[in-house]
């Protein structure tokens, strides 16, 4: 049985495990607008943060209204503490500016997300499966962005090849978290269906992606796998902490007020 | 006809179609001067568009609603194509994207010195979209009607894409000046800010310049800088009152014998100072798009290594 | 960008028209001209088709545009951009 920290409908736990790995992914994308390494880019990467954060806004507002506590996308967006997040953690680590870890970080994300939304296109909640077939497009979208690039940096220059193989061998092991399944789908599998097999399904196609890109996941020892299941539960990095402080600040100085 | 030769002489077909009002296109002949102009203008048009990016990029991050924040994104993407399109235009008439860029990192070329002011409230985002993308319209759509096709057609797409920019900013700062006290003030605090710099934005009063009658008569520049400013003020003051924000200039008022508003007397020697690079910002605006371009070259080179060994490949025979 | 070429794109709005010329880009492959184009083009749903062709690749003839500096034989879409080398310090440029 998963663990359900918020003690609440393991509906919504889903569902802000989800909008939140697509709301924080958009936070730090923003980040690269106007410093991406192409203005093509910046075009590009907006894209991504946009859509990622239309999903994010749906399903948030999903969750409020199952919820039934009267929060709507904002209140959950903004009021809500680190603790109260549930991000996996892979998206929350800033990227420092790397191009690369970006890319690889983006590539896991989205190559997970894409088979997440498509097994979700069969919730029995007509709100959670319609937003999944739309973002099933987006998805597919971003990965094959992020793969585009991950290929070119992996097998371009000798410098290039380095930070993405580096950026590889520090983003894998976060992969187990974003993999695991969300937190209360047990409970809900018609709300949350999934496919058994989900997670090696993942793994093998990003390893393949890596492969190509000549900058091989790396094999770990079992004992590492599965390492850090904290973001699901709330346990997270002070890195998130330092994203949502301006994120949220705001809004927090004006509570009440509409924007 | 050669570089060498007078850079204003018109060929016989250049001044036919300036007659015509038809386009010049990129395989036309055209004065030397009209070419380097346009790739001048054009491209710190474009320059503009890039570090223009800047002050509203620096509140995606820390938009007070989701809403907003997806709006700012939106916006700032746009303002990145526009830069794109305009590069591009600028392209057709013989230099490279990358002499462009190298011009702007080295000052040779400019943007427009609006966007060296900071951005130190959200509301200031809303001043931006209200009064700045308010003046570059008045600007811009008469350049729809350049003389220069690329130019033309650059700005025709860029006018379509502009309307939402300005709507944004006017409904950014209607929801905070009708909202709390706190959120009036922060808006009225914005437009005081960015009032007369906009007004600045369409340049110097017009003279009788050689350079400005020359642009007028090339069909580059279609109304003066007086009479664009004056477009923009009556367009704006009526858009203060509707969001119930004043406007810094006690000498505001309406002058119903010109059918106009008569204001203020504008302090430019500010707009030279910024200009000649003393502004707030001018030094970070410019070493933030540096330091992008500068950190970003080991991807691009990586990209065109990529491509340079699908080719080699390509090339050897099965 | 000089380590990437020139694209120039071509967007046909819905079924039944033909491609337009829309502009041009910088990338430095097919794949990424193709996504940038996408991206750039058709972000408002303008787009149904895409084609992207390095600006080098069109051979282009216009009798009626008079291009001074190439004779008969010229057929590039724009001047060629290294015939213009603009040494530093010059004016307006």
């Amino acid at each position: 049985m998963s663990p359900e920290p918020d003690g609440a409908d393991p509906r919504v736990s889903c569902l802000l495990a989800l909008a939140d790995d697509a709301l924080v992914t958009s936070q730090v994308l923003s980040g690269w607008v106007a410093a991406a390494p192409a203005i093509e880019e910046d075009v590009a990467i907006a894209n991504v943060a946009l859509d990622q954060l239309g999903v994010a806004r749906a399903l948030l507002a999903r969750a409020g209204e199952l919820e039934g506590r009267g929060r709507d996308e904002d209140a959950l967006a903004m009021r809500r503490d680190p603790a109260d997040f549930r991000n996996a953690l892979l998206v929350e680590r800033p990227d420092d500016g790397d191009f690369a870890v970006a890319m690889v970080r983006l590539l896991l994300l989205a190559t997970a997300q894409l088979q997440r939304y498509a097994d979700l296109r069969a919730s029995d909640d007509p709100v959670l499966a319609g937003v999944a077939a739309k973002a099933v497009h987006e998805a597919a979208y971003h990965r094959d962005h992020a793969r585009t690039w991950v290929l070119r940096l992996g097998d371009g220059t000798p410098e290039s090849h380095r930070r993405t193989r580096a950026a590889v061998h520090a983003e894998w092991p976060h992969l187990d978290e974003l993999l695991a399944p969300l937190p209360g789908a047990d409970r809900v599998p018609t709300f949350a269906p999934a496919t058994p097999g989900y997670a090696d399904g993942v793994r093998a196609q990003l390893a393949a992606d890596l492969t190509e890109a000549t900058v091989p996941a790396p094999t770990l020892a079992p004992a590492s796998a599965g390492a850090d299941h904290r973001g699901r539960e709330g346990r997270h990095t002070p890195h998130l902490a330092a994203l949502l402080a301006p994120m949220q600040e705001l809004a927090r100085a004006h509570p009440g007020a509409t924007w | 006809m050669d570089h060498t030769t007078d850079p204003v002489a018109e060929p016989a077909s250049f001044r036919a179609l300036l007659e015509a009002d038809e386009r010049v296109e990129p395989r036309d002949e055209m004065p030397e001067a009209y070419r380097r102009t346009l790739v001048r203008q054009i491209a710190q048009h474009a320059h503009s568009e890039i570090i223009g990016m800047q002050p509203e990029g620096e509140w995606i991050q820390r938009a007070p609603s989701l809403r907003r924040k997806a709006i700012l994104l939106a916006k700032v993407q746009d303002e990145a194509g526009h830069g794109l399109y305009l590069y591009a235009a600028a392209e057709t008439l013989g230099v490279d994207r990358s002499e462009l860029l190298d011009a702007l990192h080295t000052g040779r070329q400019k943007y427009s010195s609006i966007f060296n002011y900071p951005a130190p409230t959200w509301a200031d985002v809303g001043a931006i979209g209200w009064l700045v993308d308010g003046a570059a319209i008045v600007n811009q759509v008469p350049l729809c009607r350049c003389s220069y096709g690329p130019y033309a057609r650059a700005m025709v797409r860029i006018c379509k894409e502009e309307s939402f920019h300005q709507r944004q900013g006017f409904e950014l700062l209607y929801a905070l000046a009708h909202g709390t006290d706190e959120q009036h003030r922060m808006a009225q605090e914005a437009v005081d800010r960015w009032w007369w710099p906009s007004l600045m934005m369409f340049g110097p009063p017009d003279d009788a310049s050689e350079h400005s009658a020359r642009s007028m008569d090339w069909g580059i520049k279609r109304f003066s800088n007086d009479e664009l400013r004056q477009r923009f003020v009556d367009m704006t003051v009526p858009q203060a009152e509707a969001l119930g924000l004043t406007l810094p200039d006690p000498d505001l008022r309406w002058d119903a014998e010109r059918g106009s508003y008569a204001f203020g007397e504008i302090d430019f020697s500010e707009l030279y100072r910024v200009i000649r690079g003393d502004g707030p910002l001018n030094r970070q605006r410019l070493a933030h798009r540096v330091g992008a371009h500068e950190d970003g070259a080991w991807v691009r080179e990586a990209a065109a290594a990529y491509e340079e060994k699908r080719r080699a490949e390509r090339a050897v025979p099965a | 960008m000089s380590e990437w070429p020139l694209w120039e794109v071509f967007v046909r709005p819905r079924r039944g028209l033909s491609h337009q010329h829309a502009g041009s880009l910088h990338a430095p492959d097919a794949e990424l001209a193709l996504r940038n184009a996408r991206d750039l083009y058709t972000r408002r749903g303008e787009g149904e088709s895409v084609w992207v062709v390095p600006s080098a690749q069109i051979t282009a003839s216009s009798p009626t545009e008079k291009d001074p500096f190439f004779a008969p034989a010229a057929d590039k879409v724009y001047r060629h951009p290294t015939f213009y080398s603009v040494p530093e310090g010059v004016e307006h440029l």
